[in-house]
């Protein structure tokens, strides 16, 4: 008798077509760069389209449980993960832009940077908080922290609003791209909180009942 | 078979291209010889290179023959090489055509900007709604090579054509009531799509203002044009004005009033955020934004190779010419 291993091909499919969906903004500013289309501030241009994209994964990842909980998307949570660690991944390379292209690597500029700008404290804090999240978005992490790996990743909550933070104490006059995604980050922020508010009330009322 | 185009001119009857620019560099020379006898001025504004495919703005009629005229001033020019022109007609802050350094040049490309009216308002004796025409017709264009530094850390070097607002002033006569002077901006909503904007914290007109002391010094220049032709639609067209040693927003675009002023004017940025953006606003690296550092600046064109990252200095580099103006003046205070 021959044990066939079931694969399952759409699966693969839809996970390697994320996969390389997620890839195509870096793919498609780095083409930009190689041909010296960014304009006349390259430097500028792509720490802002990768900071942007950073801030876009964020909410994405955040989005997921909504979406699974409105719609009953449930198949949604098996590609939370990777869309979280290309938050991580685009916040890294969005940091080494700045880094690289901005600061030229000037280790006194960096350290003024970092020690005194608001904006650069602001996200310099939601990048550190993000990498604990990395290190424990193994499945073998995940069953060994059992319930405190959901409170660890709480914390992303706090990391959104720090990103939106970095964001808003950049505006200069025009606030209409950040209001943009201030909206959507109340709006998957406070479904959670609307979803807790009424888990307590049920409890209390099933208490009151069964009393 | 042997195929001859008809009307073919020989190559050697082609005036090559370097030898048409040098043509044009001396007859400039010559202009500018005959109309200059100061120091510094017997310099013909040179060709810049620009890429075929990059715009060029000549400016109405009768503006050109007044540029082509244009001399050099070294006296007030750094030897600094100028951003290639690319940076400078792409890369600008004014905001009546949209918040990101690209949209001016997308949105402004329409914009009218001839005719012009200016109107020379306050405490003048010759008060009046002028033809821009009117106002540069009488004076000789000079070519300053300035470097320009803006608030938000990044700076270029341009070769601006204009004329000392001194020089204009004067034309209007100022009375003894005078001790600022301030400007305004076009307000025309159905040009500038930045201005119907219900998300702008600035409110429109856009108006900046000078001590009178600083409108007159010699280096505060009213331009009309830049890398040898006129302003481009998105650098301030048809008139603007360039102080060097501020940060770029005191260098007010496209003006169409200016008015002497018993009290210091308003003006949008100080309006807008008090405790970011003074009235005075002198490039100062060691009075910082409350954002960030005004230490060191990103010269462009940088690359992705090189940041191009270099020290700020005071009053931009003008301080031997522009420190006695602030002598005594605490400038963390008065930023």
């Amino acid at each position: 008798m021959v044990l066939t291993a079931r694969i399952n091909w759409g699966r693969i499919i839809v996970w390697w077509s994320l996969f390389l969906s997620c890839l195509m903004p870096l793919l498609w500013i780095s083409y930009q760069a190689w041909t010296l289309n960014l304009g006349a501030d390259p430097a500028e241009e792509i720490t802002d389209f990768t900071g942007t994209w950073t801030l876009r994964f964020l909410w994405l990842t955040l989005a997921v449980t909504p979406l699974r909980k409105l719609f009953g998307w449930s198949w949604l949570i098996r590609y939370r993960r990777m869309l979280g660690l290309y938050t991580a991944f685009y916040a890294l390379i969005h940091l080494l832009c700045f880094v690289t292209f901005i600061l030229g690597w000037r280790l006194d500029l960096l350290w003024n940077e970092v020690t005194e700008r608001p904006y650069i404290i602001v996200g310099s804090l939601a990048f550190l908080l993000l990498l604990p999240l990395v290190v424990t978005s193994t499945k073998k992490m995940q069953r060994r922290l059992g319930r405190n790996w959901t409170r660890l990743h709480q914390s992303v909550y706090l990391i959104s609003l720090l990103a939106l933070l970095h964001f808003i104490w950049q505006i200069r006059s025009n606030y209409l791209e950040v209001l943009i995604y201030g909206v959507i980050l109340a709006v998957l922020l406070g479904y959670r909180l609307y979803l807790k508010l009424r888990t307590t009330h049920l409890l209390r009322m099933s208490k009151v009942h069964s009393s | 078979m042997l195929i001859k185009k008809p009307d073919s001119i020989p190559s050697s009857e082609i005036t090559s291209e370097s030898v048409y620019l040098q043509r044009r560099q001396f007859m400039r020379g010559v202009g500018g010889l005959m109309l200059g006898g100061m120091s510094g001025l017997a310099h013909a504004v040179p060709e810049y290179p620009i890429d075929a495919d990059l715009p060029r703005y000549p400016g109405p009629a009768w503006l050109q023959p007044q540029i082509r005229s244009s001399v050099r001033n070294n006296d007030y020019s750094t030897s600094e090489t100028p951003a290639p022109y690319f940076n400078a007609i792409t890369h600008n802050n004014f905001y009546e055509f949209g918040t990101a350094k690209k949209n001016p040049a997308q949105y402004a490309q329409e914009f009218k900007t001839d005719p012009w009216k200016v109107e020379i308002a306050g405490a003048v004796n010759k008060p009046g709604h002028y033809h821009l025409e009117d106002v540069i017709k009488p004076h000789l264009l000079e070519e300053r090579i300035y470097r320009l530094r803006c608030v938000e850390a990044w700076s270029m070097v341009i070769p601006w054509i204009g004329v000392p607002l001194a020089e204009v002033l004067k034309a209007f006569e100022p009375t003894s009531k005078a001790k600022y002077v301030a400007f305004t901006t076009l307000l025309d909503p159905e040009q500038m799509p930045g201005q119907r904007s219900y998300f702008s914290t600035i409110r429109w007109p856009y108006v900046e203002g000078l001590r009178l002391d600083e409108a007159r010094h010699p280096l505060t220049l009213l331009a009309v044009g830049v890398y040898g032709n006129a302003l481009p639609p998105q650098n301030g067209a048809p008139i603007r004005l360039v102080v060097p040693w501020k940060y770029g927003f005191k260098s007010i675009k496209s003006i169409v009033k200016i008015s002497l002023e018993e009290e210091m004017p308003p003006t949008s940025w100080n309006l807008t955020a008090p405790n970011e953006y003074g009235f005075y606003a002198n490039v100062n690296p060691k009075v910082d934004h409350p954002r960030w550092s005004q230490a060191t600046e990103r010269r462009l064109p940088s690359s992705l190779l090189d940041p191009n990252r270099i020290e700020t200095t005071l009053f931009n580099g003008y301080a031997e010419e522009v420190a006695g103006l602030y002598k005594g003046m605490d400038l963390k205070k008065w930023y």
